[in-house]
């Protein structure tokens, strides 16, 4: 489906799908009953000589209905969707376990820092300044730590339904589990200059034994 | 004040200024600058239009030459080829001209302007040397942000909504003079947007008929009231904010800079909380002008009247607490998207409660097609997409995958191009007689619409599926990314359609052209309708009424059976009705 919502390659896919699922149900129920409407109202009520319409400034319980069912609906979805909210983004919702990845944007390229062996950031065996590149092992839990250069920048992974700026002068952190090993696109989601569009890494997610060989290669400076 | 005003001796209707340029150039009568405001957005329109063509042409067929193309200099195409830093400046400027020089000018200072007197049974506006400024400084900025497309390195580049620290920081944009152009601009426009609103406030409520009580105005009038009191409210907020980023940008302050100490969050802020309100700013006098015409096309009184004025206020009311929504990704506290998520669904119940009033009042009518009608009921139809699509976005989960991506695009095109603009062909069709005495072809009116609704649906529903797919807003080349490559037969076609949507605005500008000389003389009262407007010759004259008319009932008394008409004119004095009281306030003038 290249039309459609892309391939599902985190846990947040299927989550976030099927609230644009849901939606997609209610809005086309409402879409098929307003559009339906207008359509037979203007052929049945089409203007005929010597009729005239019907003289009425409303129906109050009418209204009453069409103002309770949206209403209803909506709070409904607001709460649905908060729920999943707080699981994605809530400021606690990052696993403690989480594998930190920092992600350094500037015009307009992505750098990321891998933690060597000890899994820890800023520490002297951190694998620094991989370009464009972004490895992350299968099944786990990974949190980037954002930071932006210059401009406001936006990590965008579509297969992992992730997205989340890069605001210079802070640190805004994102996290996911990927589901599915394959290659991915990750793209600029924020104008960030005549660059923008070509600001392009590309996403690996590999079995966690590939990802330990990739990254111990990387550490002897061979990222390819 | 005890006499009637009906009785009133009127000051400024009596001396017509008689010298060129004081009647048609620096005139202070609201009808000339309701048609000075329509001819310099319809400008902008086109131009924002023609920088949509470009657009559409690189993404629908990126790196080729550019038919016509050649004749952009070479910082901008060279060989007719268009350059990342060209698009980027067209994306910014045709969101700028559109939405604060065709969109919101056209809405308000044309319709603001010429309806309101017309409609409240006022000789002008309250303050009409000030209504004049404030056509003369939307000029003034109109101008400057287009000088900004020629000056070297180009126009602006960070977006409409100039998002800081890039728009802040010519060594980030590349961009310097048309920066600070641009921010200029938007001052000056505040400034006119200001002063107009003022002025639209003191003249709905002071300038009333005798008898035209609040709640017998139309509701083009009460929605271009509460969208006033939203610009007076919203636009010295941008305001504030242009000018520190005009300081930002010229004498060395760091208000959005965080290597200094700013915060670009704080741009976002304040552009959307007043941003928000635009929004509606943009929507709500099409949705009154459209409820006047479903009405009179209806041949029906408005359903539920007193809901819909409620709903216009409610919608202006919480547009004021939804802002953070358009910054759900932007590492604001997620605890606040949370309540932005809400209030912004909460926004749907009154839209909901306008579009099924709107079907109420077709509901058992006797439905005339006129070229105004065919517009509104398009302007419901579309507006109802751009209403529900707004659901998925607002939805904090699912905007983290389509925010800032094609399915925003889409949405937005849907209200403003849907909604806004089917509402202003509209409109403009309907008031034309009354500005300029004659009609616009009927049958070229038609074969418009039908041309605009079919390739506008092609050029903007496809738009979800890519946001759906993950195409990325303001990118030059999509083609860049494996995963939209696929997508690009879908961008062509895309492009083609806007072309082909693009041609068929040529009808409408000819008709607009043509019929101004060589249109059918325009009857008194061309569409049977209620309205204090229509009491007057067309086009009306300086000062409207020499003697201001009595108001006796509401404006969409349509096939009321007190009378054999299907009509029954606001200012028809039935021998049941009792002559109107002075308002308190005091009568007009």
């Amino acid at each position: 489906m290249q039309w459609w919502l892309p391939v599902q390659a985190s846990t947040f896919a299927p989550q976030i799908d099927g609230i644009f699922t849901a939606i997609l149900i209610i809005t086309g129920l409402a879409f098929v009953v307003v559009e339906g409407g207008l359509i037979w109202f203007i052929f049945k009520y089409r203007e005929r000589p010597g009729r005239k319409a019907f003289y009425t400034h409303g129906n109050v319980k009418a209204e009453y209905i069409w103002t309770a069912v949206p209403a209803v609906v909506m709070v409904g979805l607001g709460l649905t969707s908060n729920h999943y909210w707080n699981e994605i983004k809530g400021r606690n919702s990052v696993p403690p376990n989480a594998y930190p990845i920092k992600v350094h944007a500037k015009q307009f390229e992505w750098l990321f820092t891998y933690p060597g062996p000890d899994r820890r950031l800023g520490t002297d065996d951190d694998i620094t300044e991989v370009r464009n590149k972004l490895h992350v092992p299968v099944g786990q839990p990974v949190v980037l730590e954002e930071e932006s250069e210059d401009v406001i920048h936006s990590v965008f992974v579509p297969a992992f339904r992730v997205k989340q700026d890069a605001v210079p002068g802070m640190q805004i952190r994102a996290w996911f589990i990927p589901t599915l090993i394959g290659e991915y696109d990750m793209g600029c989601a924020e104008l960030c200059g005549m660059g923008h569009y070509k600001m392009h890494a590309k996403v690996t997610v590999q079995s966690q034994a590939d990802f330990d060989a990739w990254l111990a290669k990387a550490a002897q400076g061979d990222i390819e | 004040m005890t006499t009637v005003a009906a009785t009133h001796d009127v000051g400024h209707g009596e001396h017509a200024p008689s010298g060129f340029w004081r009647k048609y150039i620096f005139s202070t009568d609201h009808k000339t600058i309701g048609i000075q405001f329509l001819f310099l957005s319809l400008f902008f329109l086109l131009l924002g239009g023609i920088l949509a063509m470009q657009m559409r042409w690189q993404l629908g067929f990126p790196g080729k030459p550019m038919p016509g193309g050649g004749i952009l200099p070479e910082s901008m195409a060279p060989g007719g080829v268009i350059l990342p830093e060209y698009y980027i400046q067209l994306v910014t400027m045709h969101g700028t001209f559109m939405v604060f020089f065709a969109i919101m000018p056209l809405l308000v200072g044309v319709f603001a302007n010429f309806l309101i007197p017309l409609k409240l049974g006022a000789h002008d506006m309250a303050f009409p040397r000030i209504n004049m400024a404030s056509f003369w400084f939307a000029f003034a900025a109109g101008m400057v942000m287009l000088a900004s497309l020629f000056v070297p390195e180009g126009a602006a580049r960070a977006g409409w909504t100039m998002y800081a620290p890039l728009s802040a920081r010519p060594d980030l944009s590349g961009a310097e003079l048309g920066q600070k152009l641009w921010s200029v601009s938007i001052v000056l426009l505040g400034l006119s947007s200001i002063l107009g609103s003022l002025n639209y406030i003191t003249t709905i409520i002071n300038n009333r008929a005798p008898g035209m009580t609040w709640f017998r105005m139309p509701l083009s009038v009460w929605s271009l009231f509460i969208t006033a009191i939203l610009g007076l409210l919203a636009l010295p907020v941008l305001s504030g904010a242009a000018i520190m980023l005009l300081f930002d940008q010229t004498i060395g302050t760091h208000f959005f800079d965080p290597p200094a100490g700013g915060q670009p969050l704080l741009w976002q802020h304040l552009f959307w909380f007043f941003g928000h309100p635009e929004v509606y700013i943009l929507i709500l006098p099409a949705m009154g002008m459209v409820s006047d015409i479903i009405a009179n096309g209806s041949r029906k009184p408005i359903f539920g009247y007193h809901s819909m004025v409620f709903a216009i206020i409610a919608i202006a009311f919480l547009g004021w607490i939804v802002w953070g929504h358009h910054m759900f990704m932007s590492g604001m506290n997620p605890t606040l998207g949370s309540s932005f998520m809400i209030s912004t669904m909460v926004i749907a119940v009154p839209s909901a409660i306008k579009t099924f009033n709107w079907m109420g009042t077709m509901w058992r009518g006797n439905l005339r097609f006129h070229v105004p009608m065919m517009h509104a009921v398009a302007f419901v139809a579309m507006f109802v997409i751009g209403g529900l699509s707004g659901i998925f976005m607002a939805a904090t989960p699912v905007d983290m995958h389509i925010h800032d991506t094609y399915f925003i695009v889409a949405h937005l095109h849907y209200v403003l191009f849907g909604g806004s603009l089917f509402a202003l062909f509209g409109a403009i069709t309907y008031w034309y007689p009354k500005m300029f005495g004659r009609m616009m072809s009927e049958r070229w009116g038609k074969i418009h619409f039908w041309l605009t609704f079919v390739f506008y649906n092609l050029v903007f529903f496809p738009m979800h599926n890519l946001g759906m797919a993950g195409h990325m807003r303001r990118i030059y080349d999509p083609t860049q990314y494996d995963f939209l490559k696929p997508l690009q037969p879908l961008n062509t076609f895309i492009s083609v359609c806007a072309f082909l949507l693009f041609a068929s605005q040529a009808i409408f500008a000819l008709n607009f052209i043509i019929s101004l000389f060589r249109g059918q003389k325009a009857p008194q009262n061309p569409w049977l309708d209620n309205g204090l407007e229509w009491t007057l010759p067309n086009p009306a004259p300086h000062g409207n009424w020499a003697q201001i008319p009595s108001v006796y009932r509401g404006p969409y008394e349509f096939s009321s059976p007190e009378v054999e008409e299907d009509y029954l004119p606001q200012t028809r004095k039935l021998p049941t009705d009792r002559e109107p009281a002075v308002l308190s306030s005091g009568a007009p003038s």
